[in-house]
């Protein structure tokens, strides 16, 4: 058997934003349940309030073990968010600078014509947690590169529809309204968005689980990755 | 394969459940923690500082129509107040009712609800968002603050407008509703002193005679029930020295987010 090669695959800043934003979304999503849970109902429009149409209402709420902090505290719960919400901010500013810049988006992200054309295949051999080795590990596969666009154009419409929410930014920005549809669709967005990216977190542990937690997370600390070499036969 | 995906459910099941775990533990220890408080407190005055700088001094939150009015606003807090005056007043229906604007201005006033009508008003629908997380549309009548600060004569160490009110939310002693905000929204063209909700005098549930209209900011803000205006240099000697009923539970005193 061929000996396992490594190379270099995530930039120090990379590395450093991903843990950074994992501390930040979770304690965004925990104070947001916590946060949820002091008017557990959803609404479509303008204004909303309990004789208004909702479109959602969880009368139980979220449980302990999911909120920050665990027993019900809409003030505390604020203001962990409403802190986190700027370490999460200029985290990603740091990160989409450098990405755009240093060409790690246009490079990593953008789908070849291979790939696009591939994308069932690909699919799959996912789906029966079949992922790439040898030179094809080298690079994101089609399915990794639409996810990562797809966060990296979901948090910031996160942070948008939290905004939207606040009265003294309504009268700086009231364009973010009309652009949300007004303060409790943003709302309802905000809630949505938050379980897509609940979502892709799933999504994301399984992949990491499945093709190998030790030498994945590792390239997220070290930014060393192993390669497996393409193994000859299949049986 | 298959025992590879079992095990992966495994671990990742009990890797959620380990991180949540841990997770709670730690922030629960950190949100008991009055210095850790402190850490996260520092956010609120950058929420502050940013929304100051974004909104400028004059700003106006949205504005609607008669069309997007709640057909129920919701009254929440305190649906009456509770001192043995304003009983009396509620009995003559405000006829001995006097606001009082006073503390650091040249000359105090006092005025009856006719005075207080009889002085330009201002109207606006706007919506109220509670820091629950509804939100109701209402139209607002009143006299705008600024005008009665004008009126009075705000002295140089005036720094902010303190709200006392009628209602005692609390409970027992030092349950009393009050709160404060700095002259920038004090003298803020929607900022009002409102004496009618959709056209009507103000409902009792809303804060009748006069509650304040804060546009920009959370509906905690927005006293009801208030019996007094009074211009101070600091807000420390009040309650638990946090600026509000509110404020001083844990809520932020900037409640424009």
């Amino acid at each position: 058997m061929a000996r396992k090669v490594t190379f270099h695959r995530h930039s120090p800043i990379v590395r450093m934003t991903h843990w950074i934003n994992v501390v930040c979304i979770v304690v965004m999503l925990m104070s947001g349940f916590q946060i949820f849970n002091a008017h557990r109902a959803l609404y479509w429009g303008l204004k909303g309030a309990d004789a208004d149409h909702h479109w959602l209402a969880l009368p139980g709420g979220f449980p302990a073990w999911a909120t920050i902090p665990s027993w019900q505290d809409l003030a505390t719960g604020r203001t962990w968010h409403f802190a986190f919400a700027w370490i999460f901010l200029i985290n990603g500013l740091v990160y989409l600078l450098f990405g755009l810049l240093s060409g790690h988006f246009w490079r990593d992200f953008r789908p070849t014509g291979a790939q696009l054309r591939g994308i069932g295949h690909t699919l799959w051999d996912h789906l029966r947690l079949k992922f790439p080795k040898g030179e094809e590990a080298r690079h994101y596969n089609v399915l990794q590169k639409f996810a990562y666009i797809g966060i990296v154009v979901v948090l910031p419409f996160m942070l948008a529809t939290g905004l939207t929410m606040s009265p003294g930014v309504d009268a700086a920005a009231p364009w973010l309204l009309d652009l949300f549809g007004g303060r409790q669709s943003a709302r309802s967005l905000h809630f949505i968005l938050a379980w897509s990216i609940i979502a892709f977190v799933a999504i994301h542990l399984i992949a990491v689980l499945a093709a190998g937690p030790i030498n994945e997370i590792g390239s997220m600390i070290t930014g060393r990755y192993a390669i497996e070499p393409e193994e000859e036969t299949e049986a | 394969m298959s025992e590879l995906i079992r095990l992966t459910r495994r671990t990742a099941l009990l890797g959620a459940a380990g991180v949540s775990g841990l997770v709670l533990t730690g922030c629960d220890q950190l949100s008991r923690s009055s210095s850790f408080q402190r850490v996260l407190d520092t956010a609120q005055r950058l929420d502050m500082g940013a929304q100051r700088l974004l909104l400028g001094a004059d700003q106006l939150a949205p504005q609607y129509t008669q069309a997007d009015l709640s057909p129920w606003f919701k009254p929440n807090g305190s649906f009456t107040g509770t001192t043995d005056d304003y009983k009396r007043m509620l009995d003559d229906n405000f006829a001995s009712y006097r606001l009082t604007v006073g503390g650091l201005v040249r000359h105090p006033l006092s005025l009856s609800l006719d005075e207080l009508k009889a002085l330009p008003a201002r109207s606006q629908i706007t919506r109220h968002d509670c820091v629950e997380g509804w939100s109701a549309i209402g139209g607002w009548t009143g006299v705008q603050l600024g005008l009665l600060l004008k009126s009075a004569g705000l002295l140089p160490q005036a720094r902010y407008v303190v709200f006392h009110c009628a209602d005692n939310l609390g409970g027992g002693p030092g349950g009393m509703y009050y709160e404060t905000i700095d002259l920038t929204d004090a003298v803020h063209p929607q900022t009002i002193l409102a004496y009618a909700m959709n056209g009507q005098p103000l409902p009792v549930p809303h804060g009748a005679p006069l509650r304040l209209r804060l546009e920009r900011q959370l509906g905690y803000k927005m006293a009801k029930y208030v019996m007094g205006v009074e211009a101070v240099a600091s807000y420390a000697h009040l309650g638990s020295g946090r600026g509000g009923f509110w404020e001083d539970r844990g809520y932020q005193w900037y409640a424009g987010i």
